[in-house]
């Protein structure tokens, strides 16, 4: 029959690259003890993507505000600024294969400068800070680039072993373009003490990996008399493009 | 030494914590108003093609217990099996749901349309599903599921094809309890195990 290669295949930019699951945390790890009754016992099923992971939601500025990527003014409307050491987060999306990934959504959570956070199951004895929310989104541009102005959030004791604390951390959520690529990690910050003692940051068993979790910070990007920058860049999985990618009939 | 790859590594997972749900659903975090409009209230609006269907379940985990803080996203094609986004796709379908436990009773409800059957790579059609990914504390990183349906013929679908040990496809497959009504209860681990997937 044909063997050449129609429209709907040059469309396809190929099954999503497997997952190396040695670049991420074990699930079940028994100093981070609630993942110990919250991870599967049997192996995951493997296979190549699909349509259901290649396709994913995509988001539009309409949904975004002005202020949605600036959390020393978002909760107040512009009306006051939190409190804290003003940062600016700043980084790229790109995949494996070093592209930049557009018009991505990215959303970030975090403690405010006390270590508390504003959700009604917190309730550690640092005080709320009411000029802090404590979220915050942005679609990255067509460079793949994204920043968010916000506050350092302090670190936090949890209930796990008898003191364990978080080091400063930043949650950050990106979907990428395809619903396989979702992504959730932690962004931790150069120099903090607490990262070598923190067992959901030792939950990721390659150095390397966990080294790539922790911001640089990037005086060059920092405003003078205003924040500190620190760089964060992300990187979601790619997808196997080839021109082989389509197997010819016959072979 | 050999020369360098182009290719970068993805970055590390990890848990979403305890309070993921006031970035990614803050009025259930108790901030309601932080922003104009959230992220994935609902995959469907009014009007939508297709028959409208409720899926109860809960996510328990190793010990029985329905867990209250789970949080899970969907993601599906329309009635037709088309994605939004793709030529065609039924306007009123985003297909994108974010939903999570109820804190007191620890069940879960996603509102949506029955997604139809989808043709991949190759013309291999895989029978209607949801596809999941299930975020919480303990969960280092995110886990993948799908819903089938058991009032459809999922008997050449090729993912429910490689599940070796048979008995497991049916923590795939959610069970009818009533007119557009269903049930899929999602198991961490131990006995009934979920089958989670590498996708
Ligand atoms: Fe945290």
């Amino acid at each position: 029959m044909s063997n050449f290669i129609t429209t709907d295949s040059i469309k396809d930019k190929g099954p999503l690259i497997p997952r190396n699951r040695d670049a991420h945390p074990v699930a079940y790890d028994p100093g981070y003890k609630t993942s110990v009754s919250r991870s599967p016992n049997l192996p995951l099923l493997s296979m190549e993507s699909s349509p259901s992971e290649e396709t994913g939601p995509t988001f539009g500025h309409g949904k975004l505000g002005a202020l949605d990527n600036n959390l020393v003014l978002n909760w107040t409307k512009g009306a006051a600024p939190a409190v804290g050491e003003r940062i600016l987060m700043h980084g790229r999306v790109l995949d494996e294969n070093a592209r930049p990934v557009p018009n991505t959504l990215i959303e970030i959570w975090q403690a405010n400068a006390g270590g508390r956070y504003r959700h009604k199951k917190d309730t550690y004895l640092a005080p709320l800070d009411p000029n802090f929310g404590g979220c915050g989104r942005t679609l990255t541009d067509e460079n793949g680039y994204y920043q968010f102005l916000t506050v350092r959030p302090g670190a936090y004791p949890w209930p796990n072993r008898g003191n364990d604390w978080r080091p400063m951390h930043i949650h950050i959520s990106v979907y990428g373009h395809s619903f396989g690529q979702r992504l959730i990690t932690q962004m931790y910050f150069e120099g903090d003490p607490l990262i070598n003692h923190c067992p959901i940051a030792a939950t990721i068993k390659n150095r390397a990996q966990l080294d790539a979790l922790v911001a640089p910070l990037d005086l060059a990007h920092s405003r003078p008399l205003d924040y500190l920058a620190y760089k964060f860049d992300i990187v979601l999985r790619g997808r196997r493009q080839s021109m082989f990618e389509n197997k010819l009939e016959g072979m | 030494m050999v020369q360098k790859l182009d290719t970068l590594v993805e970055t590390a997972s990890q848990t979403a914590g305890p309070y993921v749900h006031i970035g990614l659903m803050p009025t259930y975090a108790g901030n309601a108003g932080y922003y104009d409009e959230e992220i994935g209230v609902s995959p469907i609006e009014d009007g939508c093609d297709g028959e409208i269907i409720e899926i109860t379940g809960s996510v328990y985990d190793g010990t029985g217990w329905a867990m209250r803080d789970a949080l899970i996203e969907s993601w599906q094609p329309d009635a037709k099996g088309v994605f939004p986004g793709q030529e065609g796709a039924d306007p009123k379908v985003s297909g994108h749901c974010r939903f999570a436990a109820d804190a007191d009773t620890g069940e879960f409800t996603l509102r949506t349309v029955k997604p139809g059957k989808v043709k991949g790579r190759g013309g291999v059609v895989s029978a209607p599903h949801i596809s999941l990914w299930v975020v919480a504390r303990g969960i280092n990183i995110g886990l993948q599921t799908r819903i089938y349906f058991e009032d459809e013929d999922n008997s050449s679908d090729p993912l429910l094809a490689r599940v070796e040990q048979r008995p497991r496809v049916d923590t795939l497959i959610a069970k009818k309890t009533g007119e557009g009504k269903y049930r899929f209860d999602i198991r961490l681990q131990g006995e009934g195990e979920t089958v989670f997937l590498d996708i």
